[in-house]
Formats: structure tokens, C-alpha cells, sequence
């Protein structure tokens, strides 16, 4: 039989491939579609808290957005949009939101501690470690850029 | 082993007395539907959690097989089943309903073969009369074990299988069907270096097409012995280089090989390389081909269940994927 650097050479050819021009179009449709319903809010906000500043829409906006994504999670809809838009619904903030509750809901059977709670970062873990070290060693530079100043 | 070097031939030719498959909604809306004993309409099957419904699924497999062949749990001697569940659960907790001894067996989603041989070898030694011989594997347990939660917005590989739903379970027996297990090859664990979890068509391809071509060595037999050489959950892609392994050997496989992964599923529903599981090989060979063989158009069959060995762990520390395959000859003997 054929050797196991053979096989993998042919499996590199052969193997089917993603159809990239199909996939990079539904994820900036529907990326940009998520980002358009956010800007949505934001308008909204701000024509019903005029005297708000930007800071305070922002948040709201991204509340907003994130109960959305839970909200359609919950009802087994976010991951139908996923199935087609992939980075198109996986970086927005609702694609957070999404990967926070859906391992929630998946372990619920194992008892609220052990299950919902412990398993409740197994997706969204590593966003949030690196998160909190990466605004860590900035503000370090940034306290440091201070004090030479 | 009593027929070359790594088959057995039975002897006193254990016979098929009954199979039975039940399967999920997304299968049955399949081109296979029409072969299977039992649709779910629903795929938690009434239970709290989708590890409890694929258990009853296990179960319904036994018993709806000891029915058919107008048996009772206390006709049966042993009940050997596996799943694709850590510690495999599901076998075993369907085992603790059924008072029936029990013999758990895993082998990713090669088991149903390895099931068979261990039963047939069983009768055939006159040990005992009767066995079940049952797996079954379930998509939302599997997803769980294996990948992600069910709501998480992700998408599948070019080269994934989506993992059956459904339970398939054949009764073995001394006497009593004219369609009886010949032979059975047992496979070596075969790794060929493919890593990528979401391709194990390719992982497991090397371990079918070596198993493959050891029988047909063992037994001094031609692809053409045999009506159908069927594969368990190669799928599209996997089989392509399952055929061009045995090419390489100068074996044309190609007009008598299927493979129950590719089978199972429409192009249209969304599968790519079509389905994978434990249970994938038990209901296909249960309802379709078990029906064939009762209605004489296929006479001679080789099953060959494929498993690709991995763990979550296990990818997760950048090993490889390890394949098996076990062979199993069906063959009718006419009246």
C-alpha cells in the first residue's frame, strides 16, 4: 500500500476545500446586517436619551445587542445563522453572547454548579483571559508612557 | 486464526435470525427511510436528556430485534452492545433494564462489527445459543462529547460527517434463518497520520482498505465474491480514497463497494461527507441490506464496520487519528 507521506500528500490534494467566495460573501452580508441592527439601537438611543453622552449609547447599544444574541440562542435560532454567515455571526458581540450561553443551555442536565456555571466559559474562556491580559499589558505601557511624561 | 492470519471462518455458520433499526427524524427524511423498523419524531425521544433518549434507543434496538424474531429477553444468553459514550453509557445503562448478561465492547464506530464477531464466535463455539449484537450513537450526545454545545453558531467542515441518530441491533443465532455469518476478519489498528478531527473519512480510510484487502488475502478471494462490500462511515470523500487505497493495490473495488455513511443522507440535507457513529453501520445493515438479503438480491455481503479511535483529549494533544476495521462475510444460503 501506498506510504503515509503518500497518503497525506493525496489527502492534501484531494480533500474538498471550503468554497471561499460563498462563504467570505454570507459572512460579510450577514456580519454587516448584525452590525447595522446595533447602529439601529444606537440611533434609537440617542433619540430617546438626547442629553446621554456617546459613552453611555455605547453601552447600551452593546447590552442591546448582547441580549439579542442570548435571546436567539435561546431559541435555538442563533446557531441556524451560524450554519450559513460562520465569521459573520461568530465576531460581533452577539456571536459572544452565543458562545456564553449556548454552553450554558448544553450542560444545564449536569446541575446548575457543576454544569451551567462551571461550563458556562468553556467557548468564551479563552476571549476573556486574553482580553483581560492584553488591556493589563496596555495599561501597564500606558501608566508607563505617564510617568516618563 | 483458523483461516489465514487474521480471519476466522465460522464453522458451524451462526446464523441471522432478526435485525431491527430505529432511528431519528433527520435520517428518516433520508433515502433509506423506507428500510427502517422505527422513525423518531422527535430526537429526545420523550426523555430529560439526549444521553437518556439514546439509551432508550439502545434499548428499543434489543428488544424490538428479540420481538422479531418472536423471542423473549430470557431466549437471549448474551447481549453484547457498545456506544460512543465515555465509559459507554448508554450500552450499559439499557444492559441494567434488560435482564440479559452483558458483554460492553467499544471501537468508536467499528463496535457494531466487533459485536458481530464476538457473538458469532460465541455460537460458533457452541457456548451459547443466542446473542444480540447492538450499537447505537446519537447526534446531540455525540456533538456534545466530541465538539460543541448544539447552540453554538459554528459551521461544518468540507469534509465532516454529521453523526447518526438511531440504534441497530441483529439477534444471532445456532438455527433458524437462511442467511448465516461465513467469516470475519478482525482489524488491526492502522494510523496514517491524518490529525484533523473533522476529516475521519480520511483517517479511517487506510484501516478499511488494509482490513480489506487482508480478507480478500485470508480467504483467496476477488472483490467479485462478494455482492456488496460495504463500509460502515467512510463517507463520500472518505471512501474515494478508501477505493484509491485498494487501486494502489491493483484491487477495483468500485462497482461492488457502498458505504452506509454515504447511504444514509440526502445530498440536500446539509451532510457533507454524509453520516458517521456508532450507529451508523448497525441501522443501515439492520434495515436495508438485512432486507435484501432476506429478499435474495444480495446473497453475499462483506460489512465492514470502520472506527476512527480518537478522544477529544486525545486531539487536543496533537495526536494522530488511529483507524480500525473489522470485516464481517454475510451469506444467504438458498433453500
Amino acid at each position: 500500500m501506498i506510504s503515509r507521506t503518500e497518503y497525506n500528500e493525496l489527502n492534501a490534494k484531494l480533500a474538498p476545500k471550503s468554497k471561499e467566495g460563498r462563504t467570505l460573501l454570507f459572512a460579510f452580508l450577514v456580519g454587516g446586517l448584525i452590525c447595522m441592527i446595533g447602529q439601529g439601537f444606537s440611533d434609537l438611543f440617542k433619540l430617546l436619551l438626547p442629553k446621554s453622552d456617546e459613552k453611555v449609547i455605547g453601552q447600551l447599544t452593546s447590552t442591546a445587542m448582547i441580549f439579542l444574541g442570548a435571546l436567539l440562542t435561546g431559541f435555538g435560532i442563533y446557531d441556524r445563522i451560524g450554519k450559513y454567515a460562520g465569521g459573520g455571526s461568530i465576531i460581533p458581540i452577539t456571536g459572544f453572547a452565543n458562545s456564553v450561553v449556548s454552553p450554558a443551555m448544553e450542560y444545564r442536565s449536569e446541575g446548575m454548579i457543576f454544569g451551567v456555571m462551571c461550563k458556562m466559559f468553556v467557548v468564551a474562556g479563552p476571549i476573556i483571559v486574553s482580553g483581560i491580559a492584553s488591556s493589563v499589558a496596555v495599561g501597564f505601557v500606558y501608566r508607563l508612557i505617564g510617568a516618563i511624561k | 486464526m483458523n483461516f489465514g492470519t487474521q480471519t476466522i471462518r465460522f464453522n458451524n455458520k451462526p446464523r441471522v435470525l432478526s435485525g431491527y433499526s430505529i432511528v431519528g427524524p433527520k435520517e428518516s427524511m433520508g433515502p433509506l427511510d423506507p428500510y427502517f423498523h422505527k422513525r423518531l419524531r422527535k430526537d429526545d425521544f420523550g426523555q430529560r436528556s439526549y444521553e437518556k433518549a439514546e439509551c432508550k434507543l439502545h434499548m428499543s434496538a434489543i428488544s424490538g430485534a428479540i420481538i422479531a424474531a418472536g423471542m423473549t429477553p430470557q431466549d437471549i444468553d448474551v447481549n453484547i452492545g457498545g456506544d460512543l459514550l465515555n465509559q459507554i453509557i448508554t450500552s450499559s445503562f439499557s444492559a441494567r433494564e434488560l435482564d440479559i448478561s452483558f458483554i460492553g465492547m467499544y471501537s468508536a464506530c467499528s463496535t457494531f462489527g466487533q459485536a458481530l464477531i464476538v457473538g458469532a464466535a460465541l455460537i460458533d463455539g457452541g457456548y451459547i445459543r443466542t446473542a444480540t449484537a447492538s450499537t447505537s450513537s446519537h447526534f446531540s450526545t455525540a456533538e456534545r462529547q466530541y465538539r460543541y454545545p448544539l447552540e453554538l453558531g459554528t459551521q461544518m467542515t468540507p469534509t465532516a460527517q454529521w453523526t447518526v441518530t438511531g440504534a441497530g441491533c441483529s439477534l444471532l443465532g445456532k438455527e433458524g434463518s437462511n442467511i448465516f455469518v461465513e467469516s470475519a476478519t478482525i482489524g488491526k489498528v492502522v494510523d496514517f497520520g491524518i490529525s484533523d478531527a473533522n476529516n475521519m473519512g480520511a483517517a479511517m480510510a487506510p484501516a478499511a482498505a488494509k482490513t480489506v484487502l487482508k480478507h480478500l488475502q485470508d480467504t483467496s478471494r476477488s472483490v467479485d465474491y462478494y455482492d456488496h462490500i460495504v463500509t460502515g462511515d467512510l463517507g463520500i470523500y472518505g471512501s474515494r480514497l478508501f477505493l484509491k487505497l485498494l487501486e494502489s493495490e491493483g484491487i477495483k473495488a468500485g462497482a461492488v463497494h457502498l458505504d452506509c455513511g454515504a447511504m444514509i443522507y440526502d445530498k440536500k440535507q446539509r451532510c457533507p461527507q454524509g453520516g458517521s457513529g456508532a450507529g451508523c453501520s448497525s441501522v443501515v445493515f439492520n434495515s436495508y441490506f438485512l432486507h435484501h438479503m432476506r429478499a435474495g438480491a444480495i446473497k453475499r455481503l462483506l460489512l465492514v464496520p470502520t472506527g476512527a479511535l480518537l478522544s477529544k483529549l486525545s486531539s487536543l494533544q496533537g495526536e494522530t487519528i488511529p483507524g480500525i476495521a473489522n470485516a464481517v462475510a454475510f451469506e444467504r444460503e438458498d433453500d
